[in-house]
This record gives C-alpha cells, structure tokens and sequence, in this order.
C-alpha cells in the first residue's frame, strides 16, 4: 500500500529514519518507530498470521492493539502485536502459525 | 512502596485529560495512565473541524484540540505515563499497572474511569480476511501512520465515523467505492454525507455485505439490499472489486474495570454502562467516569463531562465548597446541554425526524442518498438568490454548530442565541465575498455564489480540502451535490490562509444557470 | 433468574442454520453454531459459554466477540441482548505474559 507523502490537512509526513529488518528472513525496509504492520503494509503484506485451529488468514483488524489479530513472531517472541510495537533495526519478523513460526501443517504435508 | 496521588485517572483520551487538568487546577495531584504510546485518545486522529460553538472549541480540527490539551495538562503539572496498561481496578481505590516488565500497584483517594469506547464489528462470510478493517483502523493507518488503508474501500455504515472516515479516505487519496448501511437512513450528519455524496461516492442504503471474497486477503465484496426483516433481497445483489472493506458499524464503552471494581452497572442498548449521577460520580464512593466509558457521544462532550467530574472530584476531595462546585457545574452543563441539542440528540437516537425546529421537512433524499436534491434545497433559510456574491448555506438539518455566525464581520448570517437553529442568510447585508464562513464551516455546507458575474457566467466558491490543489486557469468539470458532473469550469481561483486552516477556498466559473447546482470541481485528468 | 428446563422446552430444538459455520471468536475459533449448540445444551449466560467454549477467552480477551456472541445467545433464547447476563470481568484486563504476572507483588526468583 502507498504511504502518503503530502496530506491536504495533516502536510508532508516527517522525515524518519528508514531502517532494515527481515520478514520471514527477507531483507526490508521501514520506518524506526513506526508500528510494524504499517512497514510490512508498505511492503504489501497482508497475512501476518494463520489460525491455530482453521490455519485461517488474518492481518491488520483494529490496529491499536486491541484485538490481536495482527501478532506475529518478532525476534523469536510470538504473539507480538505488530500494530503497536515500533520497528527497530534488525529486527525479525516471522508470520506465527498457531502461537509459533513454525508452520506445523506445511511440515507434516 | 505503593505510589499514592489524589485522583488516578484512566485513559489519557479528551476525558481523562480534561478531568486530570480540572482537578489539578484545584490543587490536586493527578495522574493519568494510558495504555498506548501517544496520549490524547482519538483526538489526533481527528482531522476535521469540530461542531458546536465557540465554547466547545468549535471550527478547531480534532489534533489541534489534543495538542491544546496536551499543552494544559503540562502547564498545570498533570502527570501523564503513556505505555501504562491497566489491568485491574479495585473498590479500595487500587490499580494495578503494567508498565514495562512490571506489574504496579498504584492508590488513589479517587479514580476517574475514561476508558472510552471501542468498535463494533459484524460478520459476514469473509469477515475474518486480512483487508477487512475496522472505520478506526483506517484512521489510525492514515492520520497517524501516513499510509493508505486501501486503494479501493467499501465503507459499511453511515454514522458519523463511517462519513468521516470516508472523507478522509478520499483526502488521503483512496479511493471510496460506495458507502453501505442496513439501516433505511443515513444516521450521521447530513453535512458530512454531503461531502462525500459530491465527490461521486454512491451511497446504498438498506444494503448490507452478503460476503468478502478473496483467499489470502480481501479482493472483493458483494453487498444486497435488505427487506424490513433485515433479510437479504435475492437478486439485488452488486459487486465491487476492493481491497479493503471498513467497517463502521458503531462504538461500545468500554466499562469492564467498573464493573471489576463492583461498581453498580446497566445494560442499555446504547451498551453496558456504569450507573453515575449527573456529575460522572459511580456507586462505589470515589469512583468516578466520564466520555463515552459512560455513553457514547462526541469527543466535544466528553471533553465536558471530564471538566464536570474533575470539579466533583475535586468537591468530593474537599477542594472545592459546595457553592464553588455549583457554579462550576451550571456553566459546564450549560455548555453540554447545548451539544445535547437539535435532531442528533442523546434522546432522538435512531427516530426519524421530518421536520426541523423551523418546520421546515426535512430532506428524504439526504437522508436516503447523501445530498440534498435540487428542489429540496431552496426551502432553506441558508439559500437565498441575490444580485452580487452572497453566501449559500446548505446546512438542513438542526445540529449543534454555530461558527459561521462569527466567522461573517459584515452581519450576513445569522443562528441566533440556540446554536441547533438553521443559518439564516439576511439579505439585507453586503456579502464582501471574503470566505471567512465557507472555512469556518465544520460541515464543509457554505458556498459563496454570484450567480451573474459576466454576462451568462457566474462564480461558485467551495471549500476544497485535496491534493493536487487545482489551479487559476485550470479546466475541469463542476459537479452536482450528486457528484454527476453538471457542466464544464474553469478555476478562476484558489485561495489559502492560515485562518481557513487548510480548507482552501476555490473559485470556479460555470455558466449561470448552473451556479445553484455546480457544488464540487473535478480537474480534467481525473 | 430462568429456569433452564422450561426455557428449553420454550426454545425447541437446535435446528442446523446456513450460517452455523461464521466464527464469531476471532481468537479462539468459535463458530456461531457452536454457541447456538450450547445454548439448547442449556448455557444461557456467557460465562458457562465462555467456559465451556473458550470464546472471548483468547489473546484479545472477548474485546472484539463480546457483543456478537452475547447477541448470538439473546437471539437463541428469544430475549432482548440486555436480558443475558453478562459474563465476570476480572484482572487481567489486556493479555500479560504469565511471567510478569506471577511476580506482581512477589519476589524475583
């Protein structure tokens, strides 16, 4: 999804500082600080997880960190909500399966 | 050590940050927690100019108002942690506080619950995909993130979040494929569906989503007219390819640390809300709330009702005399009785009204389609043809606003002392065509027209809050309240100052006979 | 206070619907049938349904299902949504890890 450089009401959005981080092990790029879902958005990702019991997609619900639904796993943590946890550099970013990053179903196919 | 204050406020949103100021105005140490990074609730994502009048912050954009706030909280010392997740309230007066790693135990010798309020959701098949998001969400994504929600949305509901959200979709440049509701009517502002209506968005009414389509992420969405059973009309069915479906399908309060707290509750339609007194005061003694944990209404009222808690808090504290909180109240609640006024009042939720303080019928195509139909529209007391420039005010319904009043130095418009009265344009007056009214507008509803300003050509003025911003000699087409395009413009100008606050007032040229129907511009590429 | 048996008796039997199979817990997976299910299976408030159920028990802890589901039990009953009782609302309000949980007041081991 576009970012929105110049707003009729709101201006030129502020200059931050792009870092790196890796989404299921590929390099990309955000914005420090920035939630993670809104860099990942940028990047066009949409899934950030699949259901435990349906293996069901889900991304960005509520995105204030409400209803869960965009968790993934962030530096081998799961159930991180991605909508209110600032990108840092480095950072790894896993879609969870379940409550992990191991996609359980893909591996006994 | 357990930390002591004298009051502990939760959520940092118009409420809690009003109360928090109010009582430390008295004397008293408050502080705030709140569970997100940023404080003012939703106010930063408020992008629009508020109602009411002047005393209600009136033509002053939602995010202006939180930095206000904001700026009085720090002036009075009001102790605000951000990143403060409360988890628990107990009738001792005791929260406990995630902050970090920890989990802190915090007394107050009052408390002040401002929890606000959270999104409905409904369900359809597909609900579930990621691109189905809630009205808020969109706001989020936008005001505070600076990325689109989607390319293409559907809007589902047409209360006031899914109208001005819509509009501010289109500001952030997406692109709005049709606003859908089951109810039969439009239930938020006619003004704000205005305009939406004539920049070409449709609205369905009596339409609900059948289902989303898509595998991995939202593709598609199929709506359907409903009957009075709310059951859906086979063969109605439309089709629109998007990629993001919003929903805006009302707000909750969000009281679960009351009832934790013991605190006496209710179950209304309106959602389950703690019983309190006018002044905001809970069963449990010293608990107190205020904003839409209590009810939901606008930002403008819970800003109020904060004020009227903080001053009971402060009463029951012993900071305030008796005689003190009365007069405070008086003036507070006279200025919330205001905005509790007109067809959008507490107590005409949901009834269909046909006929404005006036008398005058209200209009069916505004309700059903979101624009005021042609002949509709000269039975307002704000539309009066005239030699010369002169205001045309399409404001129709009886809504708590008054700042156009102000705005006009040369005495053209006027409301009167009851701020839900229609505008009145007097035409006795000399309209100086300076704009001031068309940016003072919250509801976007004031256009300057001279119907006759060359031989076969008149002006029409809007406000026009887009990029790109057209320019003088640009070519285009003008647009009908309908958002159909009525005839060719040429901009003749564009205007910008600082006191219009981003509404940028621009001129085109139409022919004469179309300056009472020409009501938004489109430049030619679009 | 309803009387179990004689509502029941009232509400007839469950009877499968089209839509039996729309999740109303985003969280924990619970459909709208399985509510409906419970309900005949004579759990009228939500907090036997959410016991029984694990709905509104997940990450997000009910925040987004809570009205569905109540609205859901009110429609099967026959009743007005204000009519069912609420389910208890308890600490923790937001999803904690248990491990900050269990040292709130304690020592650290």
């Amino acid at each position: 999804m576009d970012r929105i450089e110049n707003h009729p009401i709101l201006g030129a959005s502020p200059e931050r500082k792009l870092v790196s981080f890796t989404y299921n092990g590929k390099l990309m790029e955000g914005f420090e600080g920035e939630p993670i879902a809104v860099a990942l958005k940028a990047a066009g990702v949409m899934a950030h997880r699949y259901t435990k019991k349906k293996h069901e997609p889900r991304g960005i619900f509520c995105a204030i960190g409400r209803c869960t639904d965009c968790v993934m796993v962030v530096d081998g943590k799961p159930n991180v909500r991605t909508c209110i946890t600032p990108l840092a550099e480095g950072m790894k970013v896993e879609t969870q399966y379940g409550a992990s990053a191991k996609n359980v179903e893909a591996i006994s196919d | 050590m357990t930390e002591r204050y004298d009051l502990l406020v939760v959520g940092a949103g118009p409420a809690g940050l009003s109360a928090a100021i109010e009582v430390a105005k008295n004397g008293l140490h408050p502080v705030v927690f709140d569970e997100n990074a940023r404080p003012g609730g939703q106010l930063f994502k408020q992008i629009h100019k508020f109602f009411g009048s002047k005393e209600h912050k009136a033509k002053i954009r939602g995010y202006r108002i939180g930095e206000e706030l904001l700026k009085e909280a720090e002036e009075y010392g009001v102790k605000v942690v951000l990143n403060a997740t409360v988890i628990g309230l107990y009738q001792e007066k005791e929260l406990t506080v995630r902050i970090g790693d920890e989990v802190k135990h915090v007394k107050g010798d009052s408390i002040l619950v401002a929890t606000g309020a959270s999104e409905n959701m409904m369900t359809f098949p597909g609900w579930t995909l990621p691109g189905v998001i809630g009205a808020g969400a969109a706001q989020t994504m936008m005001n505070l993130h600076h990325i689109k929600a989607g390319n293409r949305v559907l809007m589902l509901g047409t209360g006031n979040v899914g109208l001005v959200v819509s509009f501010q979709l289109l500001q952030a440049g997406c692109e709005v494929v049709a606003l859908a509701d089951a109810a039969p009517r439009i239930g938020g502002y006619g003004v704000h569906a205005a305009k939406v209506a004539r920049c070409g968005v449709p609205f369905y009414l009596s339409h609900t989503i059948v289902a989303a389509e898509g595998e991995e992420c939202v593709t598609g969405v199929t709506i359907a007219e409903v009957g009075p059973d709310w059951k859906v009309k086979p063969g109605t069915e439309k089709h629109f390819d998007v990629d993001t479906i919003c929903l805006a399908v009302g707000l909750s309060p969000m009281s679960q640390l009351l009832k934790q707290a013991g605190c006496e509750m209710k179950d209304t339609p309106g959602g389950y809300v703690p019983v309190c007194d006018a002044l905001g005061a809970a069963s449990v003694p010293g608990i107190f709330v205020a904003g839409d944990v209590s009810g939901i209404e606008e930002a403008s009222s819970a800003m109020i009702e904060g004020r009227i808690s903080g001053a009971a808090i402060s009463h029951y504290l012993g900071y305030l005399s008796k005689d003190q909180l009365e007069q405070k109240i008086t003036e507070l609640e006279t200025a919330l009785g205001s905005l509790r006024k007109g067809m959008f009042a507490p107590e005409n939720r949901g009834k269909l009204i046909t006929r404005t303080e006036e008398n005058i019928e209200v209009s069916m195509n505004l309700l059903e389609k979101g624009f005021v139909a042609e002949e509709e529209i000269e039975r307002y007391p704000g539309v009066k043809h005239m030699v010369g420039i002169h205001p045309v005010m399409e404001c129709t319904q009886n809504i708590p606003c008054n700042p156009c009043q102000d705005a006009c130095s040369k005495g053209c418009i006027s409301i009167g002392d009851n701020i839900t009265s229609l505008p009145v344009v007097q035409t006795d007056q000399k309209c100086i065509g300076c704009g001031m009214c068309v940016a003072s507008c919250s509801g976007q509803a004031i256009f300057l027209v001279e119907e006759e300003s060359e031989p076969g050509f008149g002006t029409v003025t809007m406000p026009y809050e887009f990029f790109p911003l057209p320019q003088a000699g640009d070519h285009g087409k003008a647009l009908g309240r309908d958002g159909k395009v009525v005839c060719d413009a040429e901009v003749v100008s564009v205007r910008t100052a600082k006191a219009f606050d981003h509404t940028n007032l621009l001129t085109i040229k139409v022919p004469s006979d179309m300056t009472m129907k020409a009501r938004f511009y489109k430049c030619a590429a679009q | 206070m309803i009387d179990i048996q004689e509502k029941l008796k009232e509400i007839g039997p469950y009877v499968p619907a089209p839509d039996d199979d729309m999740l109303l817990c985003r969280c924990e997976e619970v459909t709208k049938g399985e509510i409906r299910q419970a309900v005949h299976a004579g759990m009228v408030t939500i907090e036997e349904i959410r016991r029984y159920l694990r709905c509104g028990m997940g990450l997000c802890q009910g925040q987004t299902c809570g009205k569905l589901v109540k609205s859901v039990v009110a429609r099967e009953l026959g009743v007005s949504p204000v009519e069912i009782e609420p389910a208890v609302s308890r600490a923790p309000m937001r999803p904690i890890e248990m491990r900050i949980l269990a040292e709130d007041g304690g020592e650290r081991s």
